[in-house]
């Protein structure tokens, strides 16, 4: 008797310790930070309309040899940056889904969408 | 048609436009690509525009007048790729160029773009230089570039004493009146320069009272007529504006943004694009982009210059003069 208790507070430990193993994995993968790329080239966003799940982390870097901005067009705007000269970045992570359009408010013929699912 | 009487050749621009300057059936339209640099003049109606090689052959009483300025643009003070590693010295080169005039002018337009970034220091270059130009009285009116982070601010406190909402302003002079506009705020989505209700408003209330006989000169920097909506280089509202300016004889549309001369004439009105003192921007539609050309370093003073304008009192018309930097 005193043995299978033993066990069976063994096997009760590995069970928990199996589902705590599994939670945290879990809570893990949620955790990896998804991220995707959007270049500004000749004054465009490339991809112009870019998917993502929710939790995606979207960096914009500007190649180009004029500065540009990336702002949200929606008010109040979700997202702003700051002038982006050559090279420089922005990130926004999009925790929610729905349609983020923005656009480049120095050059605003240049428009692009982020669809966060 | 009146005024010299010289020979036509390829890069010499000629165009009958009627002495009245008003009756125009369609429209007239003349683009001269700052690669070549053209020399312009408006007289009795007759617009004519000069290959810039031939200035030295020009008759320096063509371009005397009783009031003469300089349009420089597109500085971008700041910028230092490889379009032109150096604007200080280009904006340098401009100056020298603008003091080396047969007629000095008496003031200096800016139209916009002054930095690359709205930094204070780029101003402050640009000042500097300014400071070399014998013309002491500078006008701005700011680029989108000048406007970065702030909407306008800095600019406002640096350039805009004195002047209307988010810095427009007129004054006159010898019987010219001018007329500064900003079109480079609250840009939307998809669209074009604005210079949205408030200072449309104030433009018809400034220019009620003149004489149809005053010469209006309209400056703003990006072009408030449509040449190449697709890389966003016009104005939205306006035709709005210009249907103010109708009942004049003679306007003239001074703008930048696009670095490259262009010109056109429509009805009583003559818009003219100048080329930048910074770097060179491609033709419309000529390339993916409207981003900085890169040209051969020797070549780069041939595609940025600086316009000089003459009016001549009871002409009613203003010669407009490109120079390359060359």
């Amino acid at each position: 008797m005193k043995r299978s208790a033993s066990v069976t507070a063994l096997i009760a430990v590995a069970v928990l310790g199996i589902a705590a193993l599994c939670v945290w994995s879990t809570s893990l993968a949620a955790a990896v930070p998804q991220t995707m790329e959007v270049k500004i080239d000749n004054f465009s966003f490339g991809p112009t309309d870019l998917t993502v799940s929710a939790g995606t982390t979207v960096t914009w870097t500007n190649r180009d040899d004029i500065p540009h901005t990336v702002v949200s067009t929606d008010e109040p705007k979700a997202f702003k940056s700051k002038v982006l000269d050559t090279d420089e970045k922005f990130s926004f992570t999009f925790t929610k889904p729905g349609t983020y359009a923005y656009f480049c408010s120095i050059h605003p013929k240049m428009t692009g969408k982020v669809i966060v699912q | 048609m009146s005024g010299r009487t010289t020979k036509p050749t390829q890069d010499e621009l000629l165009h009958d436009h009627n002495h009245d300057g008003v009756d125009r059936r369609g429209f007239l339209k003349c683009m001269a690509w700052a690669g070549t640099g053209a020399f312009c003049v408006i007289r009795g109606g007759v617009l004519k525009s000069y290959a810039l090689s031939r200035l030295p052959e020009m008759d320096p009483k063509e371009m005397a007048g009783e009031l003469s300025f300089a349009q420089i643009s597109d500085s971008h003070m700041g910028f230092n790729k490889a379009a032109n590693p150096d604007v200080a010295a280009t904006l340098k080169a401009a100056v020298d160029k603008i003091n080396g005039l047969a007629v000095p002018p008496e003031f200096l337009l800016h139209t916009g773009d002054i930095s690359h970034l709205s930094k204070p220091e780029e101003f402050d270059t640009v000042d500097q230089i300014l400071k070399s130009a014998k013309p002491q009285d500078v006008f701005y009116v700011p680029g989108e570039h000048d406007v970065l982070n702030d909407d306008g601010k800095q600019f406002l406190e640096r350039y805009g004493k004195g002047s209307k909402g988010a810095g427009w302003y007129s004054f006159d002079k010898k019987g010219v009146h001018f007329v500064g506009l900003v079109n480079v705020l609250n840009l939307k989505a998809g669209g074009l320069g604005t210079l949205g209700h408030d200072q449309l408003e104030w433009l018809e209330d400034d220019v009620k009272h003149l004489k149809h006989s005053t010469p209006i000169v309209v400056f703003a920097h990006i072009p408030l007529w449509s040449v190449y909506p697709e890389w966003g280089w016009g104005t939205e509202d306006s035709a709005q504006a210009l249907s103010y300016l109708k009942k004049f004889g003679s306007v003239t549309v001074l703008n930048g943004h696009i670095h490259q001369t262009m010109q056109k004439i429509e009805g009583n009105v003559t818009f003219h694009t100048a080329a930048s003192t910074a770097f060179p921007q491609p033709q419309p539609g000529k390339a993916d982009s409207p981003g900085p050309m890169k040209v051969p370093a020797e070549q780069l003073k041939s595609v940025l210059g600086i316009t000089d304008v003459n009016y001549v009192r009871g002409k009613q018309a203003l010669g407009v003069v490109d120079s390359t930097l060359e």
